[in-house]
């Protein structure tokens, strides 16, 4: 009988060896081991030994038992470990395919710029406000400092709807009708997006574009605190690389006016095409409230000064996305929308 | 306005590169747009004088020429220009010469005979085109008898030089001239300006007896002089004037027209002279035009006048439109003996409108909008007669006609020199404002910090303290004043609640997939047909423009459906075929037209959705879009905004599909609407496939939104879910059946919704099959099936009743 379970035990370890799927695996686990396996028509075989050779074959059987059990479990993952690589390497996809994506949409790359602009102006306490785009020339002229015949209204050649009222050429009228509505020597400090309208229109130039006005008035307001608070916008905006100058001009509306360039963020100041060879880009208007505005809208200048600003956010989003045409901004092709 | 260095250094020495010097002037509010460097490029070209011309031996239409320039011996050079005569002096480029087209001149051979340079024309030498004569734009430029021999071309011709062009801005009318801009380099530099000596000795004779001048318009004159100058022999000017005149861009005329033009560029005051025999009456008005009367102007264009418009007349005719152009009839000739002389003032603004109205703007009008130093005037005038008497042999008249109703004192700031710091926000010493304000001519005293100042004549912009602050600030330098933040008291920035509306809708319609557009607030009547909306609508009362940018837009749009639709239109032309576009916009609604006052500005959104309802991937259907994607949208939209009570039922739209058309309301107001644009509008705007819109208004959203949701304890208990089929007609609506069964549904029905509906073959002709989904929950319990035995049947009963529905079998 020991003879027969050595043979049993060589011939099962050799099947074992050869099985090459889970089935056949299965198969020898029950020829040998299963209940009318052979392991066990040898057990019943046992009734006819002696008592002291009954323990021995027992131990000698159970051996086997857990021999041809450990085989078939380390066969048995070998297998599954076989057919796991075999279904993986069949199920191979094409990753190069395009992807299914959400579908997606985009805002206008002026919404854009225009919600970083008023988040930097936000967070320093600026409030946004609004007005009206046909406005009253009083409002858009006159309370600006800029009377009838005033030649710097040839600078905003204006659409006109009747002799008293227009499309508003700037967003400056929102100052005006801030401080009107405002308790008189209050701290104001708002900036006043918006669409504004202008005759001109060719490739550098809009009949309608988006302004963002900005006015802080208060106690003991400087000169000083306008570089401040714009050179912060610009490095916010534009990165704290980016050199910022202030160049004097003229504005009706401010006293002393200064424009506001920045080092050309195409070149970095050393001139190309973009900045016309100077290094600079022109980006905002600036100065100090012309202290006949403050008056004209019931504020009284001996008690408090304040700045405004207004910047092209056309301008802006050209300079920050790298855009060459204005047009593009309102002819809407899907193309040019997608991008942003 | 533009000069060369060298007029300005005519008044001022400095050592500054023109870079440097248009740097500086930038920086203080004298803007320098461009500096053009004269005779560029131009190397090795000398003035040569041609001694002998000889036939070319080998060629007919070659000469051959001997020329002087300046050595011992003559050079030969062979050319083939036509013009060039024995005794001409021309420019001649050496061998070796540089051209600035880049071409280097080289010794050479044509046809046989040797050639050692070339002669060269204007245009070789890049000469400003308009400057030049009929003349001297064809062929060899001929220079001037007497030039010097073998002299550098760039000396002959003044392009050793370079040009400052200004692009001045409005308020500093005193920089419109040389002499205004010397002083802003000698403050800048701080070197001395040295003005012109001035040399005039007149005759015995009294200007009184000879001319007369009447201001009928006191108001639009401030000031008229006028001077006689006699025995004027009218010719060519000096070259050195011509010069001048020619790096400021003016052409030269004559002796007379160019002294003229020469001390308005020089002192900024312009001036006319006029044939005094000419003048009728010797006695110049100022008056308006009568209506309809005609002038024709020194450009010999006849103009018809208004009795708005200011003109200079004789006692007969109008001779002259008042500061913008002289008149032909009594311009100087030469014929002319005697000069009659003006030098005024004229209010900016009726220049201006005289100008805008004519279409006509000269350097004087320019000069009298921005307005001009009155009180130098007499000085102006007196300057012109002298170069008279010197350059043209005229006898100056003794005195000035000088009418003045316009004299005002200068005016006087006095100022806090501590206003002026708290202002600029630097503290710059009292004494250096004094110093910056002094060498500006202004005239200032000091007492206690306190400044007491004088305005300069010149400097009608400066009126308050933050006038001479500017001054101050600009010459001190603005990179000098120090950076600070405001020490204002905190405020809260924030935005309007309809600005977060908007930002909220316009972030869940870009999750929706929508792309925004920007469309311009113009339109044109013709959208209204286009858009097949009613004759009677008061959407058609649009508030037209008095100036439209071009034909297409005449009018402020009042709905964004043209722009829209223009948009899907113009994209589809350029094959992007799959189109989901929106646009948040403003629409101006009248009150009344004419516009007596503002009209109403609504905010609304308009959302368009075309061709495939997913990119043409490999991975996508190819579905097309349709109305429920539309829908889909905008109850995205209700939901985002927290605007649940809202009903979406079969409306009507003008430019909408009749049977595809929903009206959206809640709480009574209308939302909008949503639609099949229709078959009409489609063609109208060449749209070849159906594009479905919705429409809304952001206020009436605005009003109805909660942006902030209740909090909904989660239930307990299990919800049980019974779908049940419906066969019904097809004209009820969905919505009217699950009206009835949430009605009859008992307390525990959460929600009705469709999941299935089906039309065809199985369920018959003018029927539907419609799948509902019911969820019943308790917060007690958990229900069991004879919960829902009762509220099941009573909805079979209820639906079988109101919309003749029976359960799908």
């Amino acid at each position: 009988m020991e003879q027969q379970l050595k043979e049993l035990r060589e011939s099962a370890v050799i099947e074992l060896a050869k099985a090459d799927s889970l089935d056949m695996l299965n198969d020898l686990r029950v020829k040998y081991l299963g209940k009318k396996g052979s392991l066990t028509s040898i057990l019943r075989g046992m009734g006819a030994l002696s008592a002291e050779e009954r323990p021995r074959i027992g131990q000698i059987v159970n051996e086997i038992r857990a021999e041809l059990e450990g085989v078939i479990e380390a066969k048995g993952t070998e297998l599954k470990e076989a057919e796991l690589t075999k279904r993986l390497a069949s199920e191979r996809i094409d990753v190069t395919l395009p992807g299914r994506q959400p579908s997606e949409g985009h805002r206008h790359p002026l919404t854009l710029t225009l919600e970083r602009i008023k988040e930097i102006f936000m967070q320093l306490g600026f409030t946004v406000a609004e007005g009206p785009e046909v406005e009253q020339d009083y409002y858009n002229f006159e309370l600006l400092n800029l009377p009838k015949d005033h030649p710097a209204r040839d600078m905003q050649d204006s659409f006109y709807i009747t002799e008293e009222i227009l499309l508003r050429t700037h967003t400056s009228p929102i100052q005006a009708r801030t401080m009107q509505a405002a308790n008189p020597n209050d701290p104001v400090k708002i900036i006043a997006p918006g669409k504004v309208y202008r005759r001109d229109y060719d490739a550098t130039h809009s009949p309608m574009f988006t302004q963002v006005e900005g006015l802080l008035i208060d106690k003991n307001i400087s000169f000083a605190d306008l570089k401040g608070t714009l050179e912060l916008f610009i490095h916010q905006m534009f990165g704290d690389n980016v050199g910022v100058r202030f160049r004097p001009s003229f504005f009706p509306f401010t006293e002393p006016s200064a424009e506001v360039d920045i080092s050309c963020v195409i070149c970095g100041g050393k001139g190309c095409r973009v900045c016309k060879g100077t290094g600079w880009l022109e980006i905002l208007g600036s100065g100090m409230v012309h202290p006949n505005v403050l008056k004209m809208n019931n504020f009284d200048p001996e008690k408090v000064s304040g700045f405004a600003f207004g910047m092209g956010v056309e301008r802006i989003a050209m300079l920050l996305y790298g855009i060459d045409d204005l047009r593009l901004f309102y002819d809407n092709d899907l193309r040019f929308l997608r991008q942003f | 306005m533009q000069t060369s260095i060298k007029w300005l250094k005519d008044y001022v020495d400095f050592e500054q590169s023109p870079e440097q010097i248009a740097d500086m002037l930038t920086m203080a509010g004298v803007p320098v747009e461009n500096v053009v460097t004269l005779g560029e490029g131009i190397e090795k070209v000398v003035t040569g004088k041609i001694m002998d011309i000889t036939k070319h031996p080998n060629a007919d239409k070659l000469v051959v020429c001997q020329l002087n320039v300046g050595g011992e011996e003559n050079i030969q050079i062979v050319t083939g220009a036509q013009n060039v005569r024995v005794g001409q002096t021309v420019p001649v480029c050496l061998v070796g010469a540089k051209l600035p087209s880049g071409i280097t001149i080289k010794k050479g051979k044509l046809r046989g005979e040797l050639s050692l340079g070339m002669l060269c024309s204007a245009s070789e030498l890049n000469l400003d085109q308009s400057m030049l004569t009929a003349e001297q734009k064809e062929g060899i430029y001929i220079l001037p008898e007497g030039t010097p021999l073998g002299q550098d071309i760039k000396e002959t011709l003044g392009l050793n030089d370079s040009i400052l062009e200004f692009e001045l801005t409005a308020n500093r009318a005193d920089c419109f001239c040389v002499l205004g801009l010397a002083r802003e380099v000698g403050v800048l530099t701080g070197n001395a300006v040295t003005r012109p000596i001035l040399n005039l000795s007149e005759n015995d004779e009294k200007v009184a007896d000879l001319a007369k001048v009447t201001i009928e318009e006191p108001s639009l004159c401030p000031r008229f002089t006028a001077r006689v100058i006699k025995n004027v022999k009218v010719g060519a000017s000096p070259e050195w004037m011509k010069q001048r005149l020619q790096d400021a861009g003016i052409r030269s005329i004559n002796n007379v027209v160019d002294i003229t033009n020469f001390v308005m560029l020089e002192m900024g005051q312009p001036m006319h002279a006029y044939d005094y025999d000419l003048v009728s009456g010797h006695h110049l008005h100022v008056r308006r035009a009568l209506e309809g009367e005609v002038l024709t102007t020194l450009d010999d264009v006849k103009r018809t006048l208004t009795s708005e418009m200011l003109v200079i007349a004789d006692d007969v005719k109008a001779v002259g439109l008042a500061g913008v152009m002289g008149g032909l009839a009594t311009e100087v000739t030469d014929a002319t003996t005697t000069v009659f002389l003006e030098a005024a003032a004229f209010n900016s603004a009726s220049v201006r409108r005289t100008g805008r109205k004519l279409g006509l703007r000269s350097e004087a009008s320019g000069r009298f909008e921005r307005g001009v130093d009155v009180a130098a005037i007499s000085a102006a005038i007196d300057r012109a007669a002298a170069l008279m008497a010197e350059l043209c042999g005229g006898t100056v008249v003794q005195g000035i006609v000088d009418e003045y109703p316009g004299f005002a004192l200068p005016t006087q700031i006095t100022v806090e020199a501590e206003a002026i710091r708290n202002h600029i926000g630097a503290p710059i010493p009292t004494q250096t404002m004094v110093d910056i304000l002094t060498r500006l001519e202004f005239a200032v005293t000091e007492e206690n910090d306190k400044l007491s100042v004088v305005v300069p004549s010149w400097r009608g912009d400066c009126t308050v303290m933050a006038d001479l602050a500017e001054e101050v600030a600009r010459v001190y330098g603005f990179d000098n004043i120090p950076v600070k933040m405001p020490e204002s008291a905190m405020a809260s920035g924030g935005q309007s609640y309809q600005q977060t509306i908007v930002d909220r809708v316009t972030a869940i319609l870009a999750g929706c997939g929508m792309n925004e557009a920007m469309s311009f607030a113009f339109s044109h009547p013709q959208a209204f047909d286009k858009l097949n909306i009613e004759a009677d609508s008061t959407l058609r009362s649009a508030i037209p423009i008095m100036n439209p940018i071009t034909e297409e837009f005449p009018i402020l749009r009042t709905t964004l459906l043209g722009n829209m639709l223009d948009m899907v239109s113009r994209n589809i032309s350029r094959k992007n075929e799959d189109l989901k576009l929106f646009e948040i916009g403003s629409v101006f609604l009248p009150k009344a037209l004419p516009l007596t006052e503002l009209p109403t500005e609504k905010t609304e959104l308009c959302g368009v959705l075309y061709g495939r309802r997913y990119p043409t991937l490999w991975n996508q259907t190819k579905d097309v879009v349709d109305f429920y994607d539309a829908k889909g949208i905008v109850e995205r939209i209700l939901a985002g905004l927290g605007i649940n009570a809202y009903t979406i039922e079969a409306g009507s739209h003008p430019s909408f599909h009749p049977g595809k058309t929903a009206v959206v309301t809640a709480c009574g107001k209308v939302i909008g609407h949503i639609g099949e644009v229709h078959p009409k509008v489609l063609e109208a705007y060449s749209i070849p496939k159906a594009a479905y819109i919705f429409y809304l208004s952001i206020e009436v959203l605005a009003e109805l939104s909660s942006l902030i949701p209740k909090y909904q304890s989660l239930p307990k208990y299990p919800a049980v879910t019974r779908d049940l089929a419906f066969v019904v007609s097809t004209d009820v609506t969905s919505e009217a059946m699950k009206e009835v069964i949430l009605a009859n549904g008992g307390q525990y029905l959460q929600r009705a919704e469709v999941f299935d509906v089906y039309m065809g073959a199985q369920v018959g002709e003018g029927m539907k099959s419609v799948a509902y989904s019911l969820f019943f929950q308790s917060a007690e319990k958990t229900l069991t099936d004879a919960e829902l035995e009762e509220p099941y049947q009573k909805i079979l009963t209820a639906l079988s009743e109101k919309c003749g529905a029976e359960i799908r079998k």
